[in-house]
């Protein structure tokens, strides 16, 4: 088989050469433009993360937060039996949807309309932007309630309308809480979850006007006073924007899940609601949401159900908004859509099951990702998205090595999203583009000398020397230099022992090693004879029987 | 503005993306449980347990003692406003002391706001998960009402629970308004632990009539 490179190398640049295509030949789509909205941070993640590691407050936030919610996922998905089966229904689901958005999406749009909505696209976050604040200008509201929405994140809705003189009430409370201290969301689904509760109280307690200053940190009374905040706004404030977990071509519905009830109430009260939706939010059937409402929540906070999800169809005559708009965003999607692996990551049901298990993300958090999408999720969809290389020093491009490999996150998937081959790969396209390099250099010459023994050994030799001397009193070496200086970049590399192995066992001290440990395993064998032998490890526990 | 409109343009990229990457078309495939039915005392004691997990109450009673369970409900957190749908059974409220607010267009959001309580049926439920569905029916009313008062009492058929989200879902009438409830308003936003009671209304409690 041959690797379609062609369509993949160009969705993986970043600045989109205009290359014109031969009249009726597919052109590459382009990312996600640079400079608007929150797909790159502006910090190379293994600075972004050295900083974060030395935060031993958000450390420990983090560990004990994401050991909380990865518990209480297994257990809310062990409890189902057909649980792999909601899986494989869920991805096949998913990679339909893409196959078929040139006929979803319309068949969506002209049943949102039909029922009294108006549908807008947006190839990109300046014209998502500028959509909603003309229908936000066009009801004379300077005020808008939101739901939390990465969508509305991702393209920088709330910092855009400032500037137009428009103020955004956030009422999730993590975004809430997020919005008041001036701080980044670092979590998908709890974007505060690098605070813990004496950091929420002050936030609070300084932020909200007329807020009791004898505010305590029991999270009961901090939800307390987060509802006596925005309720006045729930009540008056005439516009609301949302996203949406999902679209219905079938129906035109949309479907917004949430625990709070703010969803509900920015749903429900205002009288004109505008919901950004990336265009693979869209779903085929109503009965999809039977697949999707049971993976959601037990993958998102390892609830059998969230307390509310909302579905709307358009308007409804004497219930909720009776003005509704849907804007339809591309964004970079289509640059995704475009190559045959990365599609995938548009699958995404932002459930942030694979933050929650990533043993990178648990040490460093959200923000060292820069992009409004953190984990191993963020660290391919971001390049995905808006590529690597829009600047010389793009940090997305540092973002597919902010992983172990260690494959964690394709377990946790609830849509089965291969993130470690989609990490592979984008490694992979960053250095073939990135062509002569001394890591490419120091490669060729390290597959030279090991094709000669005497002067691999040679070598080997005269590098453990040079390591030692490189290495700090801690017995780790920290720094090394040029060209040597990438790989310690990120990782703190180990002192090479005195002896190589290769001498080690050729000296008599390794060959009675040798000897202790083969009498040793004749022993275990005679022990182990008849019954059985050993039983086979079974590391696996899934497919559990039908109840 | 000249060239193609952002609809064009942004269909005719995926158009492109779906020819440099052709999409390799699988069925899917739904191995998973649906159809599934549960004898009345088995769907009763899963929806119960479920609800009681959310902290949610529950009154189990018969039809013809709804009216002193809603009455039960209302009392126990003091409730003496309270609001209900213009199509909800008067006679479950015949045991309920305090004043009847029917809905109507005319009643603001802030109105709703000044309730101590709601009443609404219930459109379906899903005993796997502890979920009842509201579809905006006659008897259950618009969404504002069941979300601003902080209490909703909620009377569900146990003819209506189904086992699972499937069979409960496959109860909607799909375009209709409808909201999914599963225990009172929630978060986990505070250090991942969960808290009952934000926005939506604090307190839930189901009226389960278990020959309804």
């Amino acid at each position: 088989m041959t690797r379609p490179s062609r369509p993949g190398a160009a969705a993986g640049s970043g600045d989109d050469p205009p290359e014109r295509p031969l009249p009726g030949t597919p052109a590459p789509p382009p990312h996600a433009p640079p400079g608007t909205g929150r797909l790159r941070g502006d910090t190379p993640f293994p600075r972004a993360a050295r900083a974060a590691l030395g935060d031993h407050t958000l450390r420990d936030n983090l560990r004990r937060a994401t050991g909380t919610i990865r518990a209480r996922r297994l257990a809310a998905t062990r409890e189902l039996p057909d649980w792999e089966r909601l899986r494989d229904a869920g991805a096949a689901l998913k990679s339909e949807a893409l196959d078929r958005l040139p006929e979803l999406l319309p068949q969506l749009e002209a049943a949102f309309t039909g029922r009294g909505g108006t549908v807008h696209w947006a190839r990109d976050a300046a014209e998502a932007n500028a959509i909603v604040t003309r229908l936000v200008r066009e009801t004379g509201s300077e005020e808008v309630v939101k739901v939390k929405s990465m969508a509305t994140q991702e393209i920088g809705l709330n910092e855009h309308l400032a500037r137009q003189g428009i103020t955004a009430y956030e009422t999730d409370l993590a975004e809430l809480i997020v919005q008041l201290s001036g701080d980044r969301p670092s979590h998908i689904l709890v974007p505060a979850i690098h605070r813990n509760r004496e950091e929420i109280r002050g936030i609070l307690r300084d932020g909200i006007p007329d807020a009791d200053p004898r505010l305590g940190s029991d999270p009961a009374e901090l939800a307390a006073a987060a509802r006596a905040h925005l309720r006045e706004r729930f009540l008056t404030v005439p516009v609301a924007v949302s996203g949406a977990n999902f679209g219905i071509a079938e129906t035109g519905t949309l479907c917004v899940v949430e625990s709070e009830g703010n969803g509900r109430m920015c749903l429900t009260l205002p009288r004109t609601l505008i919901t950004v939706m990336g265009i693979e939010k869209v779903v085929p059937l109503h009965r999809d949401l039977e697949v999707f409402l049971q993976l959601l929540p037990r993958s998102a906070t390892g609830e059998r159900m969230n307390p509310y999800t909302s579905l709307w169809t358009g308007v409804t005559p004497g219930d909720g908004p009776q003005e509704v708009h849907l804007v339809l965003l591309d964004n970079g999607r289509t640059a995704a859509l475009a190559d045959p692996l990365g599609r995938g990551a548009l699958g995404c049901i932002r459930c942030s099951a694979c933050l929650n298990v990533c043993p990178v993300y648990e040490r460093v958090g959200g923000h060292a990702y820069g992009s409004t999408y953190p984990g191993p999720i963020g660290a391919v969809l971001s390049p995905y998205l808006a590529g690597m290389h829009a600047t010389g020093d793009d940090p997305n491009r540092t973002l597919p090595y902010a992983s172990t490999l260690c494959g964690a996150c394709l377990d946790a998937c609830p849509v089965r999203i291969d993130l470690p081959a989609m990490l592979v790969d984008l490694r992979r396209r960053h250095t073939e583009e990135a062509g002569r390099t001394p890591e490419a250099l120091a490669m060729r010459t390290a597959g030279a000398v090991m094709r000669r023994p005497r002067l691999y050994t040679a070598a080997q030799r005269t590098a453990a020397r040079l390591a030692r001397a490189a290495a700090r009193r801690e017995g780790r070496i920290t720094r090394l230099p040029p060209p040597l200086a990438g790989w310690t970049e990120a990782r703190d590399a180990p002192v090479p022992a005195r002896d190589a192995f290769r001498s080690w066992f050729a000296s008599p001290e390794g060959a009675a090693a040798m000897r202790a440990a083969a009498r040793e395993g004749e022993r275990r064998r005679a022990a182990h004879e008849g019954p059985g032998g050993g039983a086979p490890a079974d590391g696996h526990d899934r497919r559990e029987e039908e109840r | 503005m000249s060239g193609p409109t952002a609809r064009e343009a942004v269909l005719g990229r995926i158009r492109d993306a779906l020819a440099l990457a052709p999409p390799g078309r699988q069925p899917v495939p739904r191995a998973y449980r649906t159809g599934r039915t549960l004898p009345d005392d088995e769907r009763l004691a899963l929806f119960t347990g479920r609800l009681a997990d959310y902290r949610a109450g529950v009154r189990v009673c018969t039809a013809a003692a709804t009216a002193e369970a809603v009455a039960g409900a209302l009392d126990a957190h003091g409730a003496r406003r309270v609001g209900v749908p213009p199509g909800l059974d008067p006679a479950w409220l015949e045991r309920f002391g305090g004043e009847v607010l029917v809905d109507s267009a005319a009643v603001s959001p802030r109105m709703l706001d000044g309730l101590d309580a709601v009443v609404t049926a219930s459109a379906a439920a899903c005993a796997e998960t502890g979920t009842v569905l509201l579809d905006g029916s006659p008897d259950q009313g618009r969404r504002a009402l069941s979300l601003v008062p902080d209490v909703h009492v909620l009377v569900v058929g146990l003819s209506t629970v189904a086992a699972g989200v499937p069979e409960a879902l496959a109860l909607l009438v799909p375009g209709r308004p409808t909201t999914l409830v599963s225990g009172p308003s929630a978060t986990s936003d505070i250090e991942l632990e969960r808290v009952e009671g934000v926005h939506g209304p604090r307190v839930l409690e189901v009226v389960l009539r278990t020959d309804a």
